[in-house]
């Protein structure tokens, strides 16, 4: 195999066989918290991203140099650093958006996600395999709370993006943008997704019978 | 009247704004350790205590460490390894004191230091501005809150084991919308402080 579909696999991995959010079922405290609006969700999204690929390469950098007895306080160290570069970086650029997402942001620290790539993956891989894998977990991360973000957005509010929709005839379902409309939103997308990868399954198994 | 406002304090933080149900926070062991109640009231109280005595140390270090030295943008490093350090502690305290209460919690304490509830109220308290004893009162409530979510949580799920559920809705997804009827009944209580 070369290089390139090597990378291309770990790639989409990330973000489709293994995705963080509706495969795995990792990191639910900001996939629910954030996503009232599918704004916040990118931008919880590219935060988890950036520090997913930053740490991924450090891990990955280091993985010879650290002790196999305290590589998680190590890596939480490590994962630490990138989380404070992103939340001064969104302070001072995008402080609207840092003021929505709020706790949140120091909160990327405890994503179990990011913790779970270095420890499964870039301790063990080279630099390069291990940013791509951190890219690829993030935009999977990323594109299932924008997709979250969207849902709760288009039924609590009446739009995407801020932008409105469904017109003024539209009465939002107040609900959704609630705590209680995360959990539901969440819950029957990871129900449809599992029933879609089912179907896709069972149509594999079939044309592999045949 | 001090004792008025901690019981208002108690109403606030156990029902009104519940870690699990209105503040996302502590979700991964709330879907992940809840499938039967003996071993979620175990996880609960372990998060409870690790969330007392975090809230404590971690004010401590705020107040006399960080502030003085005016490095408030190590909060979340120095937090992290605050809270890390106190779980390891107490794991070995509690081998060593009382080996029925370690194999009762201990498996879930190495858990407990990558539990966004735990940095989550360290960094409320700072955010908050609370004094030494509400940031120790708002991690000790937090935690019962969180017990009482993850209790409540562990005995639905035991009675969704023997009822028809949709084969792709098995698992996480029946349990989340679970959590978010129970998120719906809890909202009832949202005026009440």
């Amino acid at each position: 195999m070369s290089e390139k579909t090597r990378l291309g696999k770990i790639f989409a991995n990330g973000v489709i066989s293994e995705n963080p959010t509706f495969r795995l079922v990792l990191g639910t405290c900001p996939t629910m918290a954030v996503t009232t609006s599918a704004l916040n969700g990118i931008g919880m999204g590219a935060a988890a991203t950036f520090v997913l690929i930053g740490s991924n390469i450090v891990v990955s950098l280091l993985r010879r140099f650290i002790p196999d007895r305290v590589r998680i306080p190590a890596f939480i160290v490590i994962i630490c650093t990138f989380v404070t570069m992103i939340q001064l970086l969104m302070q001072a650029f995008l402080p609207s958006l840092y003021e929505s997402l709020g706790i949140f942001i120091p909160l990327i620290v405890v994503n179990c996600i990011i913790l779970a790539r270095a420890e499964a993956f870039a301790s063990k891989k080279p630099v390069l395999a291990s940013a791509v894998d951190g890219l690829g977990m993030g935009i999977g991360f990323t594109l299932a709370l924008t997709l979250i973000g969207i849902v709760r957005e288009l039924l609590g509010n009446g739009s995407v993006f801020g932008v409105n929709v469904l017109g003024a005839s539209y009465d939002p379902m107040i609900l959704m943008i609630l705590p209680a409309g995360g959990f539901l939103t969440f819950g029957l997308l990871l129900g449809a997704f599992n029933a879609i990868i089912k179907k896709l399954d069972r149509k594999r198994m079939k044309e592999a019978a045949e | 009247m001090n004792n008025m406002n901690i019981l208002l304090f108690f109403v606030d933080c156990v029902i009104c704004n519940n870690f699990i149900f209105s503040r996302f926070l502590g979700c991964c062991p709330f879907l992940g350790v809840s499938s039967k109640v003996e071993t979620a009231v175990s996880m609960g109280i372990a998060v409870t205590f690790v969330m007392t005595i975090a809230s404590l140390f971690t004010w401590m270090v705020n107040t006399w460490v960080l502030v003085p030295l005016n490095l408030r943008f190590m909060e979340t490093v120095s937090f992290i390894l605050v809270i890390a350090a106190l779980v390891q502690f107490i794991e070995m305290f509690l081998k060593k004191s009382s080996p029925s209460l370690y194999r009762a919690l201990g498996i879930y304490l190495p858990l407990i230091t990558t539990n966004c509830a735990v940095l989550g109220v360290a960094t409320l308290n700072v955010k908050n501005a609370y004094n030494l004893l509400y940031s120790v009162l708002n991690g000790c409530f937090g935690g019962i809150g969180f017990l009482l979510a993850i209790a409540l949580m562990a005995g639905v799920r035991e009675r969704l084991e023997s009822s028809k559920i949709p084969e792709s809705m098995k698992g996480f997804p029946i349990t989340l919308v679970t959590a978010g009827l129970m998120a719906l009944a809890f909202m009832g209580f949202k005026g009440l402080v």
